[in-house]
């Protein structure tokens, strides 16, 4: 359950960039989570309604997309997504692969109210 | 009558920041300075009671004279862990979270200043806990996960990022093997099977089974680094 620290450093993030842009509220917050991140969508979204009480995120809405774990094979150039988090390739059964998605944490993109 | 209309408008902003951005480059510098010192520091991760302390009981006895170590235990209360690895003559340092399950590199980078900068090793015992220490880099230069032949065969495909994100998988406890319907060939496959580079060492703290090849492992991979080897 780390996910309240990771929804902390969001909020450093969150509220940094609302005053660098002078916002008034931040309205939409949108996340990319890896299958392989180690987080849960569904705790970082109660983690997320509680922090954002009384500060400028507090209607924001949390979009999470959490993207599957795939693997590109060096070998013979497929792209597989793989559930099980086996490392090996596939189609060849090769292991020297490299990650495309599923290890991904990050904020993609906020949306901010100004006037 | 008029009507104030708020004239509010809406601006996305594109920000593409790493959520664990601020640990990554805590952990980046502490890797850094240690790197520079020759010091290998190795972060190890299990749950609770596979047998971090005694492994590093046995490590301090068998290091004696060979290489200087130091530890850094991460527990969310008490010094007991510290306390045992200080009963074999190691400084080491306690860090009590206070409830948080893992370790994060800041407390690390806290405890950097006191360390004896002549050490070779720098062992950080995480919080036990196989699920959330995964996702934090601690700066470490091998990061080891430990598993006890009691909590059963079938861990590593159910809490893979441990296994997906180590170097050296360490299966403690093999001496109570016989009183166990545990398989150790699967164990072994399926971790293989998340991570192919995986390190594996069979041992047991009480035997001193595979403490030799482990220890051996470490000081090749501190030799790896060292500038003036």
């Amino acid at each position: 359950m780390h996910e309240l620290s990771i929804i902390s450093a969001l909020f450093d993030t969150l509220l940094e960039k609302a005053r660098e842009h002078e916002a008034k509220a931040v309205t939409r917050v949108k996340l990319k989570v890896g299958k392989l991140s180690g987080v849960v969508p569904e705790l970082l979204e109660s983690g997320f309604d509680m922090y954002k009480k009384g500060t400028l995120a507090e209607k924001a809405l949390l979009e999470i997309e959490v993207l599957p774990f795939s693997v590109r094979c060096r070998a013979c150039g497929i792209e597989s997504e793989r559930e099980d988090f086996v490392f090996a390739c596939p189609q060849c059964a090769s292991t020297e692969l490299e990650i495309v998605h599923g290890t991904e944490l990050f904020l993609e993109k906020i949306e901010l109210e100004t006037d | 009558m008029r009507l104030d209309i708020k004239n509010m408008s809406r601006k996305e902003l594109i920000v593409l920041e790493d959520l664990l951005g601020t640990n990554k480059k805590i952990a980046a510098d502490i890797r850094e300075a240690l790197k520079f010192r020759n010091i290998l520091a190795v972060n190890l991760m299990s749950s609770p009671g596979a047998g971090k302390t005694s492994l590093l009981e046995v490590l301090a006895d068998r290091l004696k004279g060979r290489a200087r170590m130091s530890v850094i235990e991460g527990d969310i209360e008490t010094e007991r862990d510290a306390e045992r690895i200080r009963a074999k003559g190691i400084p080491a340092w306690q860090i009590t979270t206070g409830g948080a399950c893992h370790l994060e590199a800041k407390m690390i980078g806290k405890v950097l200043p006191n360390l004896d900068p002549a050490i070779d090793f720098l062992f950080i015992e995480n919080v036990g806990n196989l699920v959330c220490p995964a996702s934090y880099d601690l700066g470490e230069h091998l990061r080891c996960v430990l598993l006890s032949t009691p909590e059963g065969d079938d861990k590593p495909k159910k809490y893979p990022k441990a296994f997906t994100t180590s170097d050296c998988l360490v299966l403690t406890k093999v001496d109570l093997l016989a009183h166990l319907p545990f398989d150790m060939e699967k164990v072994k496959s399926e971790a293989l099977d998340l991570n192919p580079k995986l390190k594996i060492f069979v041992t047991s703290a009480v035997t001193g089974e595979g403490i030799d090849d482990l220890i051996a492992y470490l000081l090749d991979s501190r030799q790896s680094f060292v500038r003036y080897a």
